[in-house]
């Protein structure tokens, strides 16, 4: 990979992650955008192993709850909130790997591997709810039950321990995370590493027949993911000052999916579109009764998987480009969609 | 010309249920030895190949890789000893380009991959379709992508499961060509129905049928064995 790659991409990374730390507290408070990134940083780790591997999960909450539960347990047993910060990455990560190389190595088929994540999911949120008493506890922490764990330290701004980041700070800490996570699955899906993950997406039995382990990318590509949503969990911890059992809920799961799908699959800008926006929605019909909530959002994916099966992005990307030419030919349909894969859309 | 045997079956068999697909079948053959393996529909070839791939664990049998008994292996392990394959169907990521197809095989091999790519596209003629989406060609150009494929990782060892399949009339004399020049520094194993097709390129022709080996012989032998007629019953040889 040359250097001129990463420049230009870091680069508009960087012009696109100012925009929208500029543009998005004047749409929504700041705090209301800072769970809005959160979310995408959430749905970018699905989009990463689900467009990118083909490996669909449905447990992607237990990675993001296992994050925010670590580092609230992390940060009231240790000083510093930073090593928290550290393991809410590490421990997902190695969750996934550990449980990714149990179904992958076992040869699991995609429906039972979907079954096994959503499983676990719920047990997990089974065990943090029957939790409640003094006995459950780990080190100073007690897990609390349904009521979650409140009060523990947050992030506070390196080399001074006094300063705790909060507000805007925590607002521009989060988008600038999501933008280097960005950046680096681009860089990921440019390098050896990225090319093998999509080839098994692609055909799984011929990438083995090159020689290499599947099994191992596929895990390594799901402790990955599972870091991420570690990561977004983190901060969501930092964001709510309390995690509680509702993060591994079934129905955090199903959001994610929704936001990816909506969003588009086998593309990173999708997902995190895609969350941004349904985060929103939900925050403002929140703010009404009318209307049902998870009736709209259920109404709305019913829409996109009948009229925009590609999802929001890739749709508006094949009509602005369209729109740029003359009515295409044959060809230069085809010529589109060649382009299209070459630059294996981001 | 053929040296020592490199490629060796014990009483290989595979059994589907009900079904033997592969019959207590003895096979060897040498370094540098083009074979044609062929048989009516349902003869076990396919199987077989996929036992010499690590696609299929045997049931019962071994296979010998230069001495070393190779069952139990994946797939991916065999590929790194140096067996490559073209399947009946074309196995390519059909949503990357032709360079990135060829290029996961060619990164194998130390040396510049890039050049590697394109020494195997040259090599079965298609360079010029290396920013095309392998999705979007023919079948029988798809098939050059996969053989370019098994070019670029090296092998030792190649197996074709129908090469000649679907392909044009031109396309079947580049194919001869191909193949042709792989003898030179490679064992081959070639599946084929087109008996046109096997006058160009065998020596010697083993024939399965019912999943054991019936006849094995040079190919203009093999054509007048009443046995193998009998089994083509139908088709003309
Ligand atoms: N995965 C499988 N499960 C069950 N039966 C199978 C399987 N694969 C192959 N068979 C059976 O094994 C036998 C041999 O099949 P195989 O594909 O090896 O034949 P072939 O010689 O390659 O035929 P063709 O010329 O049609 O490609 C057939 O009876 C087939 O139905
Ligand atoms: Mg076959």
């Amino acid at each position: 990979m040359n250097s001129r790659i990463l420049m230009m991409e870091a680069g508009r990374v960087l012009v696109g992650t100012l925009v929208c730390a500029l543009v998005l507290p004047f749409i929504v408070d700041v705090h209301t955008a800072t769970l809005l990134t959160i979310y995408a940083m959430l749905a970018l780790s699905l989009g990463f192993i689900w467009g990118f591997g083909g490996i669909l999960c449905f447990g992607q909450a237990a990675f993001y709850g296992l994050g925010a539960y670590t580092y609230a347990l992390a940060a009231i047993n240790f000083n510093g909130a930073w090593a928290a910060f550290a393991l809410a990455i590490l421990v997902p990560a190695v969750f996934a790997g550990l449980l990714g190389a149990l179904m992958f190595y076992g040869r699991l088929s995609d429906v039972y591997l979907a079954v096994v994540t959503l499983v676990v999911t719920l047990i997990l949120f089974k065990f943090f709810n029957s939790t409640a008493g003094p006995t459950y506890r780990i080190g100073e922490a007690r897990l609390g039950g349904f009521n979650g764990i409140p009060g523990f330290p947050t992030l506070t701004v390196p080399g001074d321990p006094g300063t705790y980041i909060y507000g805007a700070g925590l607002f521009y800490f989060t988008i600038a995370l999501l933008a280097l996570v960005y950046l680096g699955l681009r860089l990921t899906l440019l390098s050896p590493f990225g090319r093998i993950i999509v080839s098994l997406r692609e055909n799984e039995e011929r990438t083995e027949l090159l020689g290499y382990d599947v099994r191992f990318y596929k895990s390594a590509a799901f402790a990955l993911s599972g870091g991420l949503a570690g990561l977004a969990g983190c901060l969501f911890a930092n964001w709510a000052e309390i995690v509680t059992p509702g993060l591994f809920s079934l129905g955090q799961s199903a959001e994610i999916i929704i936001w990816v799908i909506v969003g588009g699959l086998g593309t990173l800008i999708g997902p995190m579109i895609g969350a941004a926006l349904l985060g929103y929605l939900k925050f403002v019909l929140g703010h009404q009764s009318a209307v049902d909530n998870s009736f709209i959002m259920g109404v709305l994916l019913i829409v996109v998987v009948l009229f925009l099966q590609e999802g929001l992005v890739p749709t508006v990307a094949r009509f602005m480009k369209a729109g740029l030419r003359r009515p295409s030919s044959k060809k230069s349909r085809r010529q589109r969609r060649r382009k299209r894969a070459v630059s294996n859309a981001g | 010309m053929p040296g020592e045997v490199v490629l060796e079956t014990n009483g290989l068999t595979v059994r589907f249920g009900g079904v033997t697909a592969v019959d207590r079948v003895d096979f060897a053959l040498r370094e540098r030895e083009l074979r044609c393996l062929i048989g009516p529909n349902g003869a076990g070839k396919s199987t077989f190949f996929k036992c010499l791939t690590g696609m299929l664990q045997p049931s019962d049998g071994q296979v010998y890789l230069r001495g070393e008994p190779v069952s139990g292996l994946g797939p991916h392990r065999l590929a790194r000893l140096g067996v490559g394959i073209k399947t009946q169907v074309p196995s390519v990521m059909n949503g990357l380009s032709v360079h990135e197809n060829v290029w996961l095989a060619a990164r194998r091999r130390s040396g510049d991959a890039n050049a590697g790519t394109l020494q195997a596209l040259e090599a079965v003629g298609i360079a010029d379709l290396r920013r095309e989406l392998v999705g979007q060609l023919s079948h029988g150009q798809r098939q050059l992508v996969e053989l370019a494929i098994v070019l670029a990782a090296k092998p030792w060892l190649i197996l074709l499961d129908e090469p000649a399949a679907g392909l044009s009339g031109e396309e079947v004399e580049r194919m001869v060509g191909i193949l042709r020049g792989l003898v030179e520094h490679a064992t081959l194993i070639v599946v084929e129905h087109d008996m046109h097709f096997i006058r160009q390129i065998a020596e010697t022709v083993t024939v399965f049928h019912q999943g054991r080996v019936i006849a094995q012989a040079p190919v203009e032998d093999v054509l007048e064995d009443p046995l193998v007629r009998d089994v083509y019953l139908g088709r003309s040889l």
